[in-house]
């Protein structure tokens, strides 16, 4: 094997600018959390700011007043408020998925990555709780769906999928608040180590819990670490499961299907990474992330896309398909209407962007051309919310009795409300980047060439790599 | 237990008040994962119990090279898992079957398969809960105060450096010996942390 070429499998290619060293890493991510925010910055959080005053603002309103103020009425019950909501719980799960499932996989590209994207589930799971929250107009009771004691003696109904969803997306908030967490203990440590100054080294210091990269520490991280992905993986399948039972356990035609759980999944690891591919590009532009986030980490992403958006497709097909096989007359009314109704120009915006717009992927020079993937990118997360719109405005408004017909258009407070959360999302996430480590540094260092212990020992064939193109294990647990 | 100065515990005591430092322990700095690595394989093999490798990054194969067992973490974590199933299963079994039976849809106000989703999610939260204290638990973290945070030196343990801390704790620790040990190792730098007294 010695001097012999090295095999590139499929898709491997180098991970970070080749001689990049262990410190250039921690200087390259501790910097953008160390120096004077660029103006880049400033403005944005400007904007983010004053949209979540906004937003404020809003929720004041519509919580004195009550929710008559949105446009929701009789038979369209359901209308921006819970779209919000699953098209926002759907953005947060490409996080868990580069950080769960990738990682299982080995896939050593996510660690440029997967920080971020961690982040996002964080705050677009908050975005996500907020609706839920208000959409009764009554959030002071929002202890009614937990089984406390109360002076009513009921108890929750736990044959309800909505009190599923209390479980589901609950549970999924805390455990990427902890698998965020843990992940950044020791780039805490980094930070806290680096500093001279006493506040930072307090706060950093505070949050690092004293890690001392001690071996006999790792170990165990490691296992955690493993552990934490491992339960997330079907965790996240769950929670966009339990969502859209939501749906399916109603007996509304175009709810009431089976394909609904992996659909949605489907669909929100699909949304997911085009807001990660959104943030990304603008966080490496604007603090010059090249080295570590390279074009094929960009390219990589774009595959996923690609396959999601061919599946989300799919779905949209056979569910046409089984609308028409199955013979029911309701079941296919609905989708004629979905194309041909009312509402057809949010069934053909969610086509364009959901279908067409990622099969461009399928050519290299525009899977790697970088204005197109931000602007495909953007489109994907519009034609995701096309979707969740479609399913449940075209679904509510017209059902099985025409007497219970009606339309639903959004009001100005409908909007604010959306908008608003869009600028609480990037408010956290501007803030995020400045005060944490927005790349995960132990990991990046872990899958250099030079992390690899046996790397110096040449004479040995055994232990032979490829480190240009091939990372190191990231994990010990994994071995004999 | 310092050799150089030939006293027993009493006089030791004493004479701390006067001039001595007490030895906490010996910090090496080693520059790449491959040299910390061989050098730990010499530290386990010459038998000392109370030493740690520390290092920016998880490296691959050091468990073994310290002659460290297996992680416990996976039985702290099943046994979490368990209970919270368990807590699931009887808290909705409880509520809605015992204590208020809803009959809902004409489902027994036990059915069994809507409690499915609530089972699962309580498993996965309190199997989280237990990987994540579970572990600080067996790291015995937070500590803020660890002898090795004296060094100066030791803030490059989470930038690009690996260091081997031998304790004087350690039933085989000796000022001379365990020097001489570390500097065959190739140490790039030795330090020996002492606390003031």
């Amino acid at each position: 094997m010695a001097g012999s070429k090295p095999i590139k499998e499929l898709g491997e290619g180098y991970l970070a600018t080749p001689g990049t060293s262990f410190h250039d890493v921690t200087e390259i991510v501790s910097r953008v959390t160390e120096t004077k925010a660029p103006r880049g910055w400033w403005i944005l959080f400007g904007i983010a700011v004053s949209i979540t005053g906004v937003l404020g603002a809003t929720l004041a309103y519509l919580l004195w007043t009550g929710i008559g103020v949105w446009g929701n009425n009789s038979p369209v019950a359901w209308a921006w408020d819970i779209t919000n909501f699953v098209w926002w719980i759907g953005i947060g799960h490409a996080g868990t998925l580069i950080s769960a499932v990738l990682f299982l996989f080995r896939q050593y590209w996510r660690t440029a990555i997967n920080r971020f994207s961690e982040a996002m589930t964080i705050f677009a799971v908050i975005c996500a709780l907020m609706f839920p929250t208000i959409h009764t107009g009554r959030p002071w009771h929002i202890y009614y769906p937990l089984p406390i004691p109360n002076g009513m003696n009921v108890w929750p109904n736990f044959k309800s999928p909505l009190l599923w969803d209390v479980f589901a997306v609950s549970t999924y908030f805390t455990v990427s608040l902890l698998f965020w967490y843990v992940g950044l203990i020791p780039d805490f440590a980094t930070l806290r180590d680096r500093t001279k100054n006493k506040v930072r080294q307090l706060a950093y210091g505070f949050l690092a819990l004293g890690w001392r990269g001690s071996n006999r520490h790792w170990s165990n991280y490691e296992r955690a670490y493993l552990i934490l992905a491992a339960i997330s993986t079907p965790l996240v399948l769950s929670v966009h499961s339990v969502v859209s039972f939501d749906f399916a356990t109603s007996v509304e035609p175009g709810w009431h299907t089976t394909i609904f759980p992996p659909y949605f999944v489907a669909g929100a690891v699909f949304s997911g990474f085009a807001m990660v591919m959104t943030l990304l590009l603008i966080a490496r532009t604007v603090f010059k992330l090249h080295d570590l986030v390279q074009m094929r980490h960009l390219e990589m992403m774009n595959k996923i896309i690609l396959t999601t958006g061919s599946l989300v497709g799919y779905a949209y097909a056979m569910e046409f398909f089984i609308a028409w096989y199955s013979g029911n007359p309701y079941e296919r009314y609905v989708f004629l209407n979905r194309a041909f109704g009312d509402y057809w120009w949010a069934y053909w915006s969610m086509i364009t962007c959901n279908v067409l717009v990622p099969q461009t992927y399928w050519f290299r020079s525009l899977r790697t051309n970088l204005p197109w993937m931000f602007v495909a990118s953007i489109l994907v997360n519009i034609g995701m919310w096309f979707e969740r719109f479609v399913i449940i405005v075209t679904t509510l408004h017209r059902d099985y009795l025409p007497s219970s017909w009606g339309n639903f258009s959004p009001t100005l407070v409908d909007w604010t409300t959306y908008l608003g959360s869009i600028g609480l999302f990037f408010t956290l996430f501007l803030l995020f980047i400045r005060w944490i480590p927005m790349i995960a540094i132990a990991e990046v260092k872990m899958v250099l060439p030079q992390a690899d212990p046996h790397a110096e020992d040449h004479d040995h064939d055994e232990h032979e790599h490829a480190p240009a193109v091939r990372g190191p294990a990231v994990m010990k647990t994994g071995e004999a | 237990m310092a050799s150089d100065h030939d006293h027993d515990d009493d006089s030791y005591r004493e004479s701390k008040r006067v001039t001595q430092k007490r030895p906490l322990l010996y910090l090496a700095e080693f520059e790449t994962p491959g040299k910390v690595m061989k050098a730990a394989e010499k530290v386990r093999d010459a038998g000392y119990k109370r030493w740690d490798v520390h290092t920016p990054f998880p490296v691959h194969g050091m468990d073994r090279a310290m002659g460290m067992p297996d992680s416990k973490l996976g039985w702290i974590v099943l046994a979490c898992g368990l209970t919270g199933c368990a807590v699931a299963f009887s808290l909705i079994y409880w509520t809605n079957g015992l204590d208020y039976p809803l009959i809902i849809g004409g489902k027994p106000a036990d059915a069994f398969p809507s409690m499915v989703p609530v089972m699962f999610e309580l498993t996965i939260l309190l199997s989280a809960f237990g990987a994540v204290f579970g572990m600080l638990g067996l790291n015995q973290l937070p500590r803020h105060h660890h002898p090795v945070f004296y060094s100066d030196r030791f803030d490059r343990a989470s930038d690009d450096r690996f260091f081997i801390s031998i304790e004087a704790a350690d039933e085989k620790f000796d000022l001379e010996d365990t020097r001489a040990l570390l500097e065959a190792l190739g140490a790039s730098h030795l330090e020996l942390i002492q606390e003031e007294a």
